[in-house]
């Protein structure tokens, strides 16, 4: 695994983690797919480290049924206007989870062919898995209920 | 404009919009499925547009049962995220229970002993059945074999009181807990369990006498509801579905945990990616995972239940009485619970429906910084429109019945 785009690693509880330049993601994934069997992405998912910059992180769990492995590639973006490449044409499986992404942290993914909320009503205000959202959203106010 | 209701309840429906008359474009028909359609099994919601009889694109809307759990797994200590864990697949609550808490015990890195590992074994295979005997019910009934559906719903009682002698709960057992089990097994566990494998083997055949020559059945589900292996990878589809799909792929095997490697059992594997392969791979599963029961039953180890981690498990009502420290320990873990520390494991096991992964990441207080569950569920029912599409309209049911979805799985 020696790819220019990936610009740390280590190993925790014997999982491999790489942290990976948001810029080349794609590339990087493609390389993955092909090079170094990672033919499943598990899951896509983002961490909000709130108030710390940069503030988001996104997670691509990678497993590899040929050679029994799991990767985990992580990005990190800035909290103003969260933006990267969508994997989708990498994986299909991409599709939802970068929708739940977007839905519950508002991190966009360009080129991401319906890029709309997928969970929460479409009309929803907000990012409910954000650190500064509130466990009960915004709009409805129960201080007077009891 | 139509109206359909009287004159107090006016309701109008807009006329559909003509399309204009060319003998060459197929006339496409849009149908609302769901979200209350009884084989979507839950409020699943799918859209289809139909040249006839035969489906030429289906999307699939969820989040009808979204809750939020993600959400509220960062507002509860460690351990009270375990009765969180059970409402997410609620057929499967043990294997997310499991999950969860191994992976909490890889971050505070305690040992569990032998007999809480096997314990945690046998009632996740238990439930393993169950799941499987509610689908197998369920699914049967959708295709009109309706005896099928109370044969399985009577050895599924059997399992539920099973959990009820245990933990107290027949389905939100929240029975595996971080560092070990909730409560000890109860006494007379082995007669009870030991009298429903016995005879379980003969009630599968049961079924197979129902269903595998059954004209009506065989010819509903055979053929029907291919997707192809490469499609079903690239998707993110899991479990018995890319089984019955020819890839041999099951995480107790290659990855495993719990002491999943101390017991012999096979995995199934078919190649004619079909709803009868589906069938058969979940009937071999139920046989196999009644030889893990049998297995357990027979080898379980003796000792402590829960691992030797007092500030985490919490302390026998009889030392909490004579003994100081335990008195300490007990208030604390209930008033503020236990601190996990900082950093981030992903735990993956096999649930009945597929891979079932937690992502957790700790910042060293006392409530998980961020719980992402990859459901088994949601991954699969991505696979939906590749399945339906140019398929008929009466094998859908078939189709979506065979991926064994749970909706508060997917929507979590």
């Amino acid at each position: 695994m020696n790819h220019d785009a990936i610009l740390e690693t280590h190993e925790a509880f014997g999982e491999a983690i790489a942290i990976a330049d948001p810029a080349r993601i794609v590339d990087l994934c493609r390389y993955l797919k092909t090079e170094e069997k990672f033919v499943r992405l598990s899951a896509v998912t983002a961490v909000d480290w709130h108030p710390a910059e940069p503030r988001f992180e996104i997670v691509y769990q990678l497993h590899s049924i040929e050679n029994n492995r799991r990767l985990r590639i992580k990005c990190r973006l800035s909290g103003d206007a969260p933006e990267i490449d969508s994997v989708f044409e990498v994986w299909r499986a991409a599709d939802w989870y970068e929708r739940e992404v977007f839905d519950m942290f508002g991190v966009k993914f360009r080129n991401h062919p319906n890029l709309v909320r997928i969970l929460m009503p479409v009309d929803w205000e907000g990012y409910p898995l954000r650190k500064d959202y509130p466990v009960h959203g915004y709009k409805y106010d129960y201080s007077h209920e009891s | 404009m139509s109206r359909i209701l009287d004159d107090d309840h006016v309701a109008t429906i807009p006329a559909p919009a003509v399309e204009p008359a060319s003998p060459s474009a197929p006339r496409l028909m849009t149908l609302n499925m769901g979200p209350q359609h009884p084989s979507t099994h839950g409020v699943l919601r799918i859209m289809l547009e139909l040249e006839g009889e035969t489906i030429r694109k289906a999307v699939a809307d969820i989040g009808f049962l979204h809750t939020g759990i993600e959400k509220e797994c960062e507002q509860k200590t460690w351990q009270q995220v375990v009765t969180l864990t059970d409402r997410v697949d609620y057929l499967a609550n043990l294997s997310n229970n499991l999950v969860y808490a191994l992976a909490v015990e890889k971050l505070l890195q305690i040992e569990i002993p032998p007999r809480a590992q096997w314990m945690r074994v046998m009632l996740t295979e238990l439930s393993r059945i169950q799941s499987h005997l509610v689908w197998l019910g369920t699914h049967a009934l959708d295709i009109g074999a309706m005896t099928v559906f109370f044969y399985c719903f009577r050895e599924r009682e059997d399992i539920l009181r099973i959990f009820e002698m245990f933990s107290g709960q027949r389905m939100m057992t929240s029975y595996i807990r971080i560092g070990g089990l909730a409560l000890e097994p109860p006494r007379g566990w082995e007669k009870r369990v030991g009298t429903f494998i016995r005879a379980f083997g003969s009630k599968v055949d049961e079924y197979e006498d129902l269903l595998n020559s059954n004209p009506i059945w065989t010819r509903r589900t055979k053929g029907v509801g291919f997707i192809p292996l490469e499609e079903m990878i690239d998707l993110g589809v899991t479990g018995p579905m890319i089984r019955a799909a020819g890839l041999k792929w099951d995480i107790r095997k290659s990855e495993p945990y719990s002491s999943y490697e101390k017991f012999d059992f096979d995995v199934p594997c078919f190649i004619e990616n079909d709803v009868f392969a589906r069938y058969r791979v979940r009937l071999v599963e139920m046989r196999q995972s009644a030889r893990i029961v049998t297995q357990a039953l027979e080898g379980m180890p003796e000792g402590a239940w829960h691992a030797d981690a007092p500030h985490v498990v919490l302390p026998d009502r009889e030392k909490m009485k004579t003994q100081m420290e335990a008195l300490i320990y007990h208030f604390k873990i209930v008033t503020e619970g236990f601190r996990v520390p900082a950093g981030e494991v992903y735990q993956a096991v096999e649930s009945p429906r597929g891979e079932i992964a937690y992502y957790i990441v700790s910042d060293g207080t006392s409530k998980p910084y961020r719980v992402h569950m990859r459901t088994p569920s949601f991954g699969n029912l991505q696979a939906l429109g590749v399945m339906l599409k140019d398929t008929l309209i009466a094998d859908s049911i078939a189709a979506l019945g065979s991926m064994d979805f749970v909706l508060g799985d997917t929507d979590r």
